[in-house]
């Protein structure tokens, strides 16, 4: 597997602070990296870093070799990032979130297809309802159902993905990550929980 | 559990089954303007808003400066270009803010299709969604100030050719000021003083015509801004979303 995600000699200073620095890592595909880390050490500042949404103050990420920031939307095409906000429009239902969230990650999804992941992340009955009447673990779950239709995209890079989220959807989208890893992808994820996915070769960043 | 397990099996496999097409690179911008133009949509109350305030704005001047005929209709360009403008600048604070908030801004940013055009699809959305519509009734306000039909016509078209200018240039602002407490204020004394080329030539259009000289000189001049801002305005709105999303 080509696909390597390696993090040379990173630092990030966010408001005058240092929050880590001389971070050296190397992901290959299949491979999980979960990062941890006490509030505010910066868990959520690297996992931005990774895709290029902040400039590193030291080192650089690079992605099959190549430094993040000159891929550009090539990058794009091969990332899908959650992060903290879902990223749904209050006035879109679901499905017209995830629509728009595929399309602009290059994908093309029929609606079927997009059905049947909304399907799958327990939002069924829901999928017409605007976002703003959703609960916060369904708005988790809608966020979350783009990941059952972005196999195409080797690097995740998930914020916190299993908060707000129920007993069944965290198994779901356990599911969802070992299909991920099985394929040789790369999960990137920031989470509290200790025992995930026990079989998968994993490594763990504390900050 | 075990059926949640097999539907996404399903889901895994109907997804691999039908490989995504790949889509061109007016594709991005395409899929921003759908969805912000439906945006605009399911919140028509905005939309209007603007459009109200600007109808107001300059409904209020026949009452405040009197009902001299010809007062009026050498006042009426500039009140209505000036009206215009405010109007724009009222809804533009809004036009990456709502996306920072609900973080489908970082989306775009990390989107498969370049930003530039991306930003353009938002630009031209926001522009047939708050500025179409006000230069649509500009010739119906014409009316309350006497100006001719021919007049109230070089107004709408100098209109039609300067709001763009005003979206693509006030976006610049918007996408510098993303973030930031006082956007709005700040937004305002960033982009007023840039908007000042195209309010002189715009109302200039229309005195000219008053006057009975040409009105072409205008009319290029304005369609020069207009591609200049088309073919500028995206690229520096990327990188000042870039700039802007780094210390957010």
């Amino acid at each position: 597997m080509t696909a390597v995600l390696s993090l040379g000699d990173l630092g990030c200073a966010r408001g005058g602070r240092q929050l880590f620095s001389g971070l050296n890592l190397q992901l290959a595909g299949g491979q999980m990296l979960r990062v941890q880390g006490a509030n505010g050490a910066g868990k959520t500042s690297l996992l931005r870093m990774l895709c290029g949404l902040i400039t590193p103050t030291a080192g650089e990420v690079r992605w099959r070799g190549q430094p993040v920031a000159s891929l550009g939307e090539a990058f794009g095409r091969e990332l899908v990032y959650i992060g903290h906000a879902a990223g749904l429009k209050d006035d879109f239902s679901p499905l017209e979130n995830l629509e728009f969230a595929c399309r602009l990650g290059g994908d093309n999804p029929s609606r079927p297809q997009a059905l049947a992941a909304l399907q799958a992340a327990g939002l069924g009955g829901f999928e017409q309802v605007p976002a703003r009447r959703l609960s916060q673990g369904q708005r988790r779950r809608a966020a979350l159902a783009r990941l059952a239709l972005a196999d195409a995209a080797p690097l995740w890079v998930l914020d916190e993905p299993f908060n707000a989220l129920d007993a069944a959807a965290a198994d779901w989208l356990q599911v969802l990550l070992s299909a991920h890893l099985q394929r040789a992808g790369l999960v990137v994820l920031t989470s509290h929980q200790t025992a995930l996915l026990p079989g998968a070769a994993q490594q763990v960043l504390a900050l | 559990m075990t059926a949640a397990k097999v539907t996404v099996v399903n889901a895994l496999a109907s997804a691999t089954a039908l490989a995504p097409a790949r889509v061109g690179w007016l594709a991005g911008a395409r899929c921003v303007l759908q969805r912000d133009l439906r945006l605009a949509l399911r919140r028509r109350a905005d939309t209007l808003s603007a459009l109200a305030f600007f109808v107001m704005v300059v409904s209020l001047f026949p009452l405040g400066v009197g009902p001299e005929p010809a007062l009026l209709r050498s006042m009426a360009p500039g009140v209505l270009w000036v009206a215009a403008l405010l109007a724009t600048l009222l809804t533009l604070p809004r036009l990456f803010a709502d996306d920072h908030q609900d973080g489908t801004l970082e989306q775009l940013l990390l989107a498969a299709q370049p930003l530039p055009l991306l930003v353009l699809g938002k630009v031209l959305a926001h522009w047939v969604s708050s500025c179409l519509l006000l230069v649509l009734i500009s010739p119906l306000l014409a009316l309350q100030f006497g100006l001719s039909a021919s007049a109230a016509g070089v107004l709408m078209l100098s209109l039609l050719l300067g709001t763009p200018v005003l979206s693509l240039v006030g976006a610049v602002s918007a996408a510098l000021t993303v973030g930031l407490r006082s956007a709005s204020v700040l937004m305002a004394l960033l982009t007023l003083p840039l908007y000042i080329p195209v309010l002189i030539f715009g109302a200039g259009a229309v005195q000219a015509h008053n006057a009975g000289l040409g009105v072409g000189g205008h009319f290029s001049l304005l369609g020069a801004m207009l591609l200049l801002a088309l073919a500028g305005a995206p690229l520096v709105v990327a990188a000042a979303l870039r700039i802007s999303l780094e210390s957010a």
